[in-house]
């Protein structure tokens, strides 16, 4: 048996029993920045390749998610400093080894590029508002700079695709960098982080397509992506049973432990095989609402990063 | 010049006299603590043992906390000591997820704050305030790069251990067992 205790009487405040630094702000950050990376990866793939017009919503519809998402989720970050008035440090510095470094530079471009992008296509994809506001016909330089960004849109396409690709991968490594916390600590998580975002980010465009043949390849997609996911997810587990002992505890969280509902329940079997299931006799063709599964996976993505940054937090070394 | 300190588990009594200095020592909000004690009781009865410790910040030489910090806000300074620059730390909390030793607490300021050997004090020649007030002398404190220290001394001739080695972290506060 061993017994440790404080006698000194420690208990400081977001340390102790267990840590609450990180809290709702976070997670919804870590949501949306996933689906913006997505959605904003398969609009420059889908330009790139010069399918604009087959697939409109991918390119030009759902570009008005991104530029929304990222701006409140990086509200949300900002409001979860505790040192507000210092944020412009964050960009006096890049620091190669902190992933937030990363992530706040990346963030630094990737959303004006978001910006840019929805406003070369705002004419074409919002002409009743356009009509009412003639904002490109009052201001001359607006139109300009739209004619500019419109030539140059291919070179945004090419900055956007590693650029989100990046910024998918990093919701992950900031949590995989921290070796103190044994859940968070495995290697697979970047990458189960971008597949889950790009699968998010694909159920926005199938909620926002118009024509079939959209549907039906971005259901396509978004099946191959959360077979990815959930294999990403048993290998991640596969790490915590071979893994040492701080990671065996920190895996007892979700399996058995106080996650496993909101874990296999909400995340794997209702955010991942339903939508599978559905998407899968959608496209045998069967007639399935396509809004059904695409809100499952949107919800199971979000509820996985409150599982994952929550329970992750419970997980230590000492004490 | 490497700064550690070795404490002497044999001889702590875990009267919390390191805890209550550092407090008034280095101003800590009521609350919170830069240092503390730990009892662990091994084994069960009639065949226990009681081991006492007085625990804070390792000042590791591979100090996850630095590495996460996006400002460059935590840093080693001379001496290996780990130190947070108030004013370059936006209070964003990487690096106390990323402490093993959950050594690290975000001060009512905003910032985060932790031990600093009493950094102030051995610009002055003085030893940290928990060294220096120990009341069975347990605690000791001293450079590492010179063979003939006190601490190195100890660290050579006695039995000793560091906390969570395995989170390769390679602390700098070690403890005579």
């Amino acid at each position: 048996m061993q017994e440790e205790l404080f006698t000194s009487g420690r208990n400081i405040p977001h340390i102790d029993p267990s840590l609450e630094i990180w809290h709702w702000p976070i997670s919804l950050y870590l949501f949306l920045g996933g689906i913006a990376a997505g959605i904003l990866f398969f609009a420059a793939l889908f330009y790139v390749l010069g399918k604009e017009k087959e697939y409109p919503a991918a390119v030009k519809f759902a570009a008005i998610i991104p530029p929304i998402a990222l701006s409140i989720g990086l509200l949300a970050l900002v409001y979860d400093l505790q040192h507000k008035l210092y944020t412009w440090q964050l960009y006096t510095t890049f620091r190669i080894e902190s992933p937030m470094s990363w992530g706040a530079w990346v963030l630094l471009i990737v959303t004006p590029l978001s910006i840019l992008w929805l406003f070369s296509y705002y004419a074409e994809i919002y002409p009743k508002t356009e009509e009412k506001l003639q904002l490109l016909k009052k201001f001359k330089f607006l139109a300009t700079f739209e004619q500019f960004i419109k030539t140059n849109r291919i070179y945004i396409a090419y900055a956007l695709i590693p650029l989100t690709l990046v910024l998918g991968v990093y919701t992950g490594i900031l949590l995989s960098a921290f070796n103190a916390r044994p859940l968070w600590n495995n290697a697979i998580l970047g990458p189960l982080f971008l597949t889950s975002g790009l699968s998010t980010g694909a159920a926005a465009i199938i909620l926002m397509a118009k024509t079939k043949k959209e549907k039906h390849l971005f259901g396509k997609i978004d099946l191959a992506l959360i077979i990815i996911e959930l294999a990403l997810i048993v290998h991640m587990i596969m790490g915590y049973y071979a893994g040492s002992q701080v990671q065996l505890e920190a895996m007892q969280l979700l399996v058995g432990g106080d996650f496993t509902l909101m874990f296999f329940g909400f995340v794997v079997i209702l955010g991942l095989i339903i939508p599978a299931i559905l998407e899968l006799i959608e496209l045998i063709g069967y007639k399935v609402p396509v809004i059904v599964p695409a809100m499952l996976v949107i919800l199971g993505g979000l509820i996985f990063r409150f599982v994952m940054v929550e329970a992750g937090q419970l997980t230590r070394f000492l004490y | 010049m490497r700064y550690a300190m070795v404490i002497d588990t044999l001889k702590c009594v875990g009267c919390s006299d390191c805890v209550v200095a550092c407090q008034t020592e280095n101003d800590v909000p009521i609350g919170f603590c830069r240092d503390w004690i730990t009892e662990t009781v091994n084994g069960s009865y009639p065949n226990l043992d009681l081991e006492l410790k007085s625990e804070r910040c390792n000042h590791c030489d591979n100090a996850p906390c630095v590495r996460c910090c996006p400002t460059g806000a935590s840093h080693i300074a001379e001496g290996g000591i780990v130190m947070v620059t108030a004013d370059e730390c936006i209070g964003c909390g990487a690096c106390i997820e990323s402490c093993p030793y959950d050594a690290r607490y975000q001060h009512p300021d905003g910032y985060v704050d932790k031990c600093t050997f009493c950094h102030h004090r051995l610009e002055k020649g003085q030893l940290p305030a928990c060294v220096s007030v120990c009341p069975t002398k347990c605690m000791y404190f001293g450079d590492l790069d010179n063979p003939n220290s006190e601490v190195s001394q100890l660290l050579k001739n006695r039995k000793h251990k560091t906390l969570a080695p395995e989170a390769g972290t390679n602390p700098h506060v070690f403890y005579l067992i």
